[in-house]
Parts: C-alpha cells; sequence; structure tokens
C-alpha cells in the first residue's frame, strides 16, 4: 500500500494538535515540556514527509538541526523547571503567574 | 517765520533739559541742581513763547519736517505750527509749568535728592510734552504728544508711589483716560481714511472747499470727543480727576487744572470746524458738558478734602468750556480755558502753601488762617473770585461769555444748568474760604512737626503752631504773579469789552454777577455768621448729599460693573478651561484607564493562556487567509 502525502501530513496535525492541547491544558510544566516536543516532532514529521515526497533531502538535513536543538531546548527546560522548583517550591503552571498584569 | 523758530525753541527746551536729566544720572541725582536746571529750561521756554506770541501776527506759521515717509508724499509731518490759538496757549503753558517748577523747589524741599531729580526730569518732559500738543500741525503728533502728557500725568500722580492711594489713582488716571485715548485714536484713522491726511491745515482745506463726504463723519467726530473725554474728564470719565489730587499739589495745579485736562477742551477749539459739520455731537458734548458741570459743582459742594474741592472746580469749569464748544462757539470755551490756567493754578498753588503750613489737606483742620497767612488768604481770595466769576477778576468775562455762547446757540436747558452751577461754584469756593481762612482757629490741628510731611493725616502732635506762617518767597512769588495777571487780565477784559461772535443779552451780565454774589452770600451766611446752621443746610438736600457723599456711586458703578465684567469672563474662560480644554483630557485619559482596566484580565500571567491566544490566534489567521484568498 502506497500511503500518500496527506497521511503524514494527517498524522503531523494529529499530533501537533495532541502537543498544543497538551501545551494548553497541562498543569505540570514538564508536561507542558512534553507537549512542547509533541509539535516539534509533528513538525519534524512533516519536514520528513515533504522531503520524502518532493524528492529533495534539504527538508531531512533540516530535521536532524531540529533534533538536535530539540534535545537542546528540553536540556534547557528541564533546568529552568529545576531552578523554578528551588525558588518557588512548585511546578504548577498555575502558579507561575509572575507576567499577570 | 521768527514765530515760528520762537515756538520750537520754546518746545524744545524743556526738551532738552529732559533729555540731560535723564541721560546724566549725577545731576539728576544732585536734586536741587537739576531743579535749577530743569527751572532754566523752562525760563527760557517761557521767554522764547512770551516773544513768540508778541512776535506773531495774524495768519499761520508753519515750521514742518516730512515724517513717516510713503509712496508720493509723507504720511505725515512733524513740527511746529503757531498761530493765535497756539502761541497763547503756548504762553500760558510755559508761564504755569515755569511758575510751578519755581513753586516746587520750595513745596519739595524735604524730598530727597534724587526724588527731587525724577521730579524736575518729569517736569521737564511733562512742559515739551505739553508744548508738542498745543503746537501739533497734524492729529498724528498731537495724539503722541497726548499719550506723552498722560504719561507724565501718570509719573506724577505716583510721585509717592510708596504711598498706595497715590499707586492706585495713578494707575486709575492712566487706565479711565486710555479708555478715551482709544476712541481718539479710532477716530483719527478713520478721518485719515475719510480724507487722507492727519494735516490741520490741508483738513480744514478739504472742509472749506466741501470735500469732506460727510457720511460718518459723526461717528468720527465723536471718537475724537472720547478722547477729549477722557483727558478733560467729562462724565461719566471724570472719575480720575479727584483722585489724582494724591499727587504732589504742584503737580495738580500744572497737570490737573491748568494745562494737561485743558487739553481736550484744546483739541476741540482746535478741530472746530469739523465738529461745526456734525451739529449733532456738538448738541451731545454741549448737554454731557452741562451735566458734567453741574454733577462736579454738586459734588464740590460735600468735599472736606481742599484738593478735592478744587477738582472737582476743575472738572465743572471744564464742563462749562465744553458746553461752550457744544453751543458752537468754541473761542468763548477757549477764553476760559486760557483764564481758568491762570487762577486755577492760583488756586492750587495757594491750597498747596496752606496744606504745607497745616499738614493736612482736610477743610476742618484748618481755620483763622488769614491771620497766620495774610499773603496766601489774599492771593486765595483773589482767585476764589475769579473762579466766581466776579468783575474785575479774571474768571468773569469769560465765564459770561460762555453763558452767552449758550445761550445764543439756543440751548436753553444746559443754559439753566451753568447758570445753577455758577451759583454753586461761588457757593463751595467760599465755603472753603470761610472755612479755611476765617473763623476760629482749631484748636488741634494735625501739623506736621518737622516741616511738610508728605503723608497728611500723620500722627503729629500739635505744639508746632509756629510753622503756620506765609510760605517762603519761592512759593509766594508764583502766587502773586498768578494774582496779579488775574487781575490784570480781569480788569483788562471788564473794562476793554472784547468783540463777540454772537450777541449776549442786556440781562447777563446782572444775571451773572448776581448768582455769583448769591452764593457768596450764602456761603457768608452760613460758614461766617452762623446765620443758617450748615447742618440744617445739609439736611434740606438729604439725599441729594448722601449721594454726592457716595460721589453719585459713580465711581461704585465702574468697580462693580469692571468687576463683574472681569468675573464673568473670567467665569467663561474658566469654563471652556474646566469644561472644554480639560474635559477632552479628563475624557480621553478615562477612557484610556478604563480600557486598561477591562484589557488587563486577560493578561493572567500564565504562559499556557498565552500559548492558547496564540495558537487561537493562528488559526483564526489562518482560517481567515483561505477565505479571503478564495
Amino acid at each position: 500500500m502506497n500511503m500518500g502525502l496527506q497521511a503524514y501530513l494527517t498524522l503531523a496535525a494529529v499530533v501537533f494538535g495532541i502537543g498544543l492541547f497538551g501545551v494548553v491544558t497541562r498543569r505540570n510544566t514538564i508536561g507542558i515540556l512534553l507537549g512542547i516536543e509533541l509539535m516539534m516532532n509533528a513538525v519534524n514529521i512533516n519536514l520528513v514527509a515533504f522531503a520524502r515526497f518532493s524528492g529533495n533531502e534539504i527538508g531531512m538535513i533540516f530535521t536532524v538541526f531540529t533534533i538536535c536543538i530539540t534535545v537542546a531546548e528540553a536540556a534547557m527546560g528541564l533546568a529552568i523547571v529545576i531552578l523554578l522548583f528551588r525558588i518557588r517550591r512548585t511546578v504548577t503552571a498555575d502558579h507561575l503567574d509572575l507576567l499577570k498584569g | 517765520m521768527a514765530s515760528g523758530f520762537l515756538t520750537l525753541v520754546a518746545m524744545l527746551m524743556p526738551a532738552a533739559a529732559f533729555l540731560v536729566l535723564g541721560v546724566v544720572w549725577p545731576l539728576r541725582r544732585s536734586g536741587r541742581l537739576a531743579g535749577y536746571f530743569s527751572i532754566l529750561g523752562a525760563g527760557v521756554s517761557l521767554a522764547a513763547a512770551v516773544s513768540a506770541w508778541l512776535a506773531h501776527d495774524t495768519g499761520t506759521t508753519r515750521l514742518v519736517w516730512d515724517w513717516l515717509p510713503a509712496q508720493g508724499r509723507p504720511l505725515a509731518t512733524i513740527g511746529v505750527l503757531a498761530d493765535e490759538t497756539s502761541t497763547i496757549m503756548l504762553v500760558l503753558v510755559a508761564l504755569v509749568a515755569f511758575l510751578v517748577q519755581v513753586y516746587s523747589l520750595s513745596y519739595l524741599s524735604e524730598e530727597s535728592p534724587r526724588g527731587l531729580g525724577r521730579y524736575y526730569t518729569y517736569q521737564s518732559l511733562f512742559a515739551f510734552s505739553m508744548m508738542g500738543l498745543v503746537l501739533a500741525p497734524n492729529l498724528l503728533q498731537l495724539f503722541i504728544c497726548w499719550e506723552l502728557v498722560g504719561l507724565c500725568s501718570y509719573l506724577l500722580i505716583g510721585f509717592w508711589y510708596q504711598k498706595p492711594e497715590a499707586a492706585r489713582a495713578a494707575v486709575k488716571a492712566f487706565w479711565t483716560t486710555k479708555a478715551g485715548d482709544v476712541g481718539l485714536l479710532i477716530g483719527i484713522i478713520m478721518l485719515w481714511r475719510q480724507s487722507g491726511t492727519f494735516d490741520f491745515g490741508e483738513m480744514q482745506v478739504m472742509v472749506a472747499g466741501g470735500e469732506l463726504p460727510l457720511a460718518g463723519l459723526s461717528l468720527i467726530t465723536f471718537c475724537i470727543y472720547l478722547g477729549a473725554m477722557g483727558k478733560s474728564a467729562q462724565f461719566p470719565l471724570h472719575v480720575w480727576l479727584p483722585d489724582a489730587m494724591e499727587g504732589p499739589t504742584p503737580v495738580s495745579a500744572l497737570i490737573h487744572a491748568a494745562t494737561m485736562v485743558t487739553a481736550g477742551v484744546y483739541l476741540l477749539h482746535r478741530t472746530a470746524w469739523l465738529f461745526a459739520l456734525t451739529p449733532d455731537v456738538l448738541l451731545i458734548v454741549a448737554w454731557i458738558g452741562a451735566f458734567t458741570a453741574l454733577l462736579a459743582a454738586v459734588l464740590a459742594c460735600v468735599q472736606d478734602d481742599i484738593k478735592r474741592v478744587l477738582a472737582y472746580s476743575t472738572v465743572s469749569q471744564l464742563g462749562y468750556m465744553m458746553t461752550a464748544i457744544g453751543a458752537g462757539f468754541s473761542t468763548a470755551g477757549f477764553f476760559h480755558l486760557l483764564t481758568h490756567g491762570l487762577f486755577k493754578a492760583l488756586l492750587f498753588l495757594g491750597a498747596g502753601a496752606v496744606i504745607h503750613a497745616v499738614g493736612s489737606n482736610d477743610l476742618s483742620h484748618m481755620g483763622g488762617l488769614v491771620r497766620r497767612m495774610p499773603q496766601t488768604a489774599i492771593v486765595f481770595i483773589i482767585g476764589t473770585l475769579s473762579l466766581a466769576g466776579i468783575p474785575l477778576f479774571a474768571g468773569f468775562l469769560s465765564k459770561e461769555e460762555i453763558l452767552g455762547a449758550v445761550w445764543a446757540g439756543g440751548l436753553v436747558g444746559p443754559f439753566a444748568l451753568l447758570l445753577l452751577v455758577a451759583f454753586l461754584t461761588a457757593f463751595y469756593m467760599f465755603r472753603v474760604v470761610f472755612l479755611a481762612f476765617f473763623g476760629a482757629p482749631v484748636a488741634q490741628p494735625a501739623v506736621a512737626v518737622s516741616g511738610f510731611s508728605p503723608l497728611p493725616g500723620g500722627t503729629h502732635h500739635a505744639e508746632h503752631k509756629s510753622h503756620e506762617h506765609d510760605p517762603p518767597p519761592a512759593m509766594l512769588l508764583p502766587l502773586w504773579i498768578l494774582a496779579l495777571l488775574s487781575m490784570a487780565v480781569g480788569i483788562y477784559f471788564t473794562f476793554a469789552h472784547p468783540e463777540t461772535e454772537f450777541a449776549s443779552p442786556g440781562w447777563l451780565t446782572p444775571a451773572a454777577v448776581g448768582v455769583a454774589l448769591a452764593g457768596i452770600a450764602l456761603a457768608w451766611l452760613t460758614y461766617q455768621r452762623g446765620a443758617i446752621n450748615a447742618a440744617t443746610l445739609a439736611s434740606y438736600f438729604g439725599p441729594i448729599r448722601r449721594a454726592a457723599l457716595a460721589k453719585f456711586w459713580i465711581d461704585d458703578f465702574f468697580e462693580g460693573v469692571l468687576a463683574a465684567a472681569t468675573l464673568a469672563f473670567s467665569r467663561l474662560v474658566g469654563w471652556v478651561d474646566r469644561y472644554l480644554v480639560d474635559g477632552v483630557l479628563n475624557v480621553v485619559s478615562a477612557w484610556t484607564v478604563t480600557t486598561g482596566d477591562e484589557m488587563r484580565s486577560i493578561q493572567t500571567g500564565r504562559a499556557q493562556d498565552y500559548v492558547y491566544g496564540l495558537a487561537v490566534g493562528l488559526l483564526l489567521l489562518l482560517v481567515w487567509v483561505r477565505w479571503s484568498l478564495t
């Protein structure tokens, strides 16, 4: 069976949606980070799918970069979360409202 | 030509004295030396004026220079115009200015050298400005000098500017006359638009040739009359003159009796040929003049301040002159102006001598002065008789001429008013004479201990009676000169009856002299014999007396109207500022604050909400792009 581009894009969209839903709804900061990871991966799926179907491997190379940056970002994010926990004794997103107007 | 040059010299001598005194400050601050210098200028000026008058034959001499260059011919000229009117007026101004300056040297001997220098600087400036006004060949120069004399009046009324009343009076005089001057300026400019010239001679030619369009001329002459009304203290702008008495007495004599206040009469006499074209305005002039004369005469009857009596008397006599001009015989008014200048200056200087001796302006502090100051009493009585219009004295013929002129002009109403004024004039002047010079000496007069105090009514004790004697020669001499001139003029004109332009009825002289004698008799009975109780006499005129004591509420009216107008305008401006200017700003700022308050609720500070908003926004954007592109 030959799956078309449509299927990959749909998968990416669904993963992106799940990630966004996680980011918006999770109470735990780590959960939010996980959601962000999901959204990143959805983007990666898109890039790879387009690269595969258009025969242009630049998308693949780009994906490798993205994965690297995602790792760094995850490390950064976790470090921030840990620091936040040290200072505020909480990682619940609802309580981190220093920007409140 | 000679008289033109001489008048120029007469005018420029005080100007030179003013410039030297103004620039060379060591001379000015030397006090008496500055006085001598100024008197020297005034003396030369007087000599030049008298010789110009003697050298002058009938006709006009013009000595003018171009000024204000414009295309074609200059817009105006500047210089002197010497004719019969201006030279005789010049002599009066120079004479009174000279005598007053001599008199002041002694009168103001207690002043500091700086104050004296300042005084003489202003005096010189005034003499120059007044002569420039008298000799002006056109309305523009006249207006400039008109304003300059107003300035000098302000400066000299406020000479003792440390005194709050004097400062107030100076400002009041300045503003009240300025209200009239605006009219004068407007009148001059409108006249220029109509005739194309400022020059008296050119205008006179136009009027004689009938080239001056008559349309709107009434408004022009009325505007010019407004200027005269302010300067010559006609109702309702007369309120400044009594207050102007806060200045030194010699200043009152020179500026507020003999010369400056007569500038309005002089202006109307100068432009009589113009006013003759507008009989309706002349009628207004006559009625206001007669009314002013009566009003001021009534006011003079209730004053206790000797200078204020004289001030109201001046207003009254100016009303006399104006009535004659309004009747169409300005020569009669001008004649009275000249004689009045002599004897009113005399009266003021005499009053100054009395004030100098007694140390108070108040009539109730005087009494029995005839024994201690016989010479002052004699000259003062000469002045009073002149003012009352008794034959052989200066005011007799001029006053009678005015009455004749008003009668000949067919103005029965003003004539009756003026006759009543003649009676009142004699009454109030002899009231002053009897109260001040006769009767019992006041036991406890407020005598100034160390000579003359510039602030009368101070807390001085009465042990120094020795100060009440005739003034020193520097003050006595001007008094005698003016007294003798008043008598000489009076005797000359009583016998050499001049030809008048109008026929006076035969009963006029007995009537005029009769009412004056009746006034004197009433004053004598009331204040000398005591046959009529002054209080009883006053009670007959209860309401009028009360009104007169309140100055007929005219000052209050002006103050009330001005205050009300100012307050109303301030309220309006305040309303605009508070509700329009501030209102717009307040609405905008309040709206911003409310909007901000509303908007801040969506700033939860939770990153998740922002992400949610971002996502929804992006979605909406995508939907919008999708739909709008197809």
